[in-house]
């Protein structure tokens, strides 16, 4: 007798409370991708700044960051995560994830970042160095405000996509918005509401990005 | 006094300039003509060292430019250098590209810094744009902020680039006018330029450049009207 209700409980409807689930989702889809956007642009800019700077690093360093380019991201968190036990590394789903898409954003950052500093014509850093400038004060007062206008929108596709992008974490078991609602639609058999209210949620958390930065751009316009 | 000593640059294996003699005494102003490619404006970057030179030497006051000790951020607060193109920071209000350097650079107060910047920008005639952005200020205004830029340094040196090669030609006169105005106020100034007419009416000396060598130097009325060197004689007769 219980394990026949047991069996019908095992497919139960979408439930309120299954909203706060999906939220707690998107709660590791925030984690995540804001740890990946804020630390991958970091290094990113720091990987551009050496492309831009060095044709050895462009060599070396650009190759590396073109392998992280160009390998799907399903591929290289599916690699990372089950070869790094066998090292005797073993990371959690969590760490794996994270790592990868912190160097899958700093690998487009790096490009987007060497564009934006090779967007400073060199005759306004030499007018810059000739004010007497140091290297540094040139790269932090004109090279950084002038090139950051100029690859806004370029970082906010990159920004954008890492968000969408970290959909694929869900492989490794980490749950977040996506796996979430795997998890749901495997119970309540109800895949159409529940990844209609996911593309919301997404939605939700992306349209603050593309508007923040569409009204940076409109106020650093050059006016 | 800048002093230039068999100055030679080389860009790969092309030598620009071929054994540079030539010394500027304070608060004199000098104009160097000739033809594209002549190394007028690569002798300008050798003398702020925005280009290593590859022998000889550049003495700025004393100062070895090139040697390895110098600082040369030291060096340029006393060297300002006015481009070609104008090079306005597009994203600083007109006040605060003058008033940029001296803050970073001369550690002034944000105030002393504004208060130098108005001083300059009204003295090229721009005291009426100092909240505008330089983007939307003419070709020649753009130039006139550059000039009020670097004097805001307070610099002892003046170099010019060409400054009006890239204007619309109903812009250039204001853009020679403040030059003008520098020179009566005692300014010393290198001006590459391609006006033969303001090199003679304003410099005091003209030096022509040919293919890397100054082929002239003298008096400027004496160089234009009355050139003795045959290449001299061409150059001139070209342009005009």
């Amino acid at each position: 007798m219980s394990t026949e209700v047991n069996a019908i409980q095992f497919f139960s409807g979408f439930q309120v409370s299954d909203l706060w689930y999906l939220a707690k989702g998107a709660g590791g889809t925030i984690v995540i991708s804001a740890i990946a956007i804020s630390v991958g642009t970091i290094l990113g800019c720091l990987f551009g700044w050496a492309l831009s700077v060095s044709r050895w690093a462009n060599m070396t360093l650009g190759s590396v960051l073109d392998v992280f380019r160009s390998v799907p991201l399903i591929i290289q968190l599916l690699l990372f995560f089950n070869f790094l036990p066998i090292l005797g590394l073993p990371v959690g789903p969590f760490a794996a994830g994270t790592i990868v898409l912190i160097f899958y954003t700093a690998a487009l950052v790096a490009q987007v970042a060497r564009g934006g500093i090779e967007a400073v014509p060199s005759s306004m850093r030499n007018a810059a160095r000739s004010l007497g400038m140091t290297y540094w004060q040139d790269i932090r007062y004109v090279v950084m405000p002038v090139g950051l206008r100029a690859v806004l929108p370029a970082w906010t596709g990159v920004a954008l996509g890492v968000l969408k992008d970290s959909a694929l974490v869900s492989v490794l078991g980490y749950i977040e918005l996506l796996r979430a609602s795997q998890i749901l639609v495997t119970r309540t058999q109800e895949p159409f509401i529940i990844l209609t209210i996911v593309g919301l949620f997404y939605f939700a958390l992306s349209y603050p990005i593309s508007k923040m930065t569409a009204r940076l751009e409109q106020r650093w316009q050059y006016d | 006094m800048i002093e230039l000593k068999s100055v030679e640059k080389k860009f790969g294996d092309i030598t620009v300039l071929k054994g540079i003699d030539l010394s500027v005494e304070k608060g004199e102003v000098i104009s160097v003509i000739g033809a594209s490619g002549s190394g007028k404006s690569t002798m300008l970057y050798c003398i702020n060292a925005l280009e290593k030179i590859q022998s000889g030497q550049i003495i700025v006051d004393g100062i070895d430019v090139h040697a390895d000790q110098t600082n040369l951020n030291e060096l340029r607060r006393h060297i300002g250098m006015v481009f070609q193109q104008w090079n306005s920071f597009p994203h600083l209000s007109v006040l605060d590209n003058v008033a940029l350097a001296p803050k970073l650079v001369l550690g002034k107060s944000k105030d002393e810094a504004y208060s130098i910047a108005e001083k300059q920008l009204k003295h090229v005639g721009l005291g009426d744009k100092l909240d505008v952005y330089p983007t939307r200020m003419s070709g020649g205004q753009q130039q006139r902020l550059a000039i009020a830029r670097a004097l805001a340094m307070e610099p002892d040196y003046m170099l010019f680039d060409e400054v009006t090669s890239a204007l619309d030609p109903e812009l250039v006169g204001e853009v020679l006018d403040t030059l003008r105005l520098l020179r009566d106020d005692g300014m010393t100034m290198i001006v590459v330029t391609h006006e033969i007419s303001f090199a003679r009416d304003v410099s005091d000396r003209v030096a022509f450049f040919h293919q890397g060598v100054i082929e002239e130097i003298g008096q400027a009325q004496q160089l234009i009207n009355d050139p003795q060197k045959e290449r001299t004689q061409q150059f001139l007769s070209n342009v005009r």
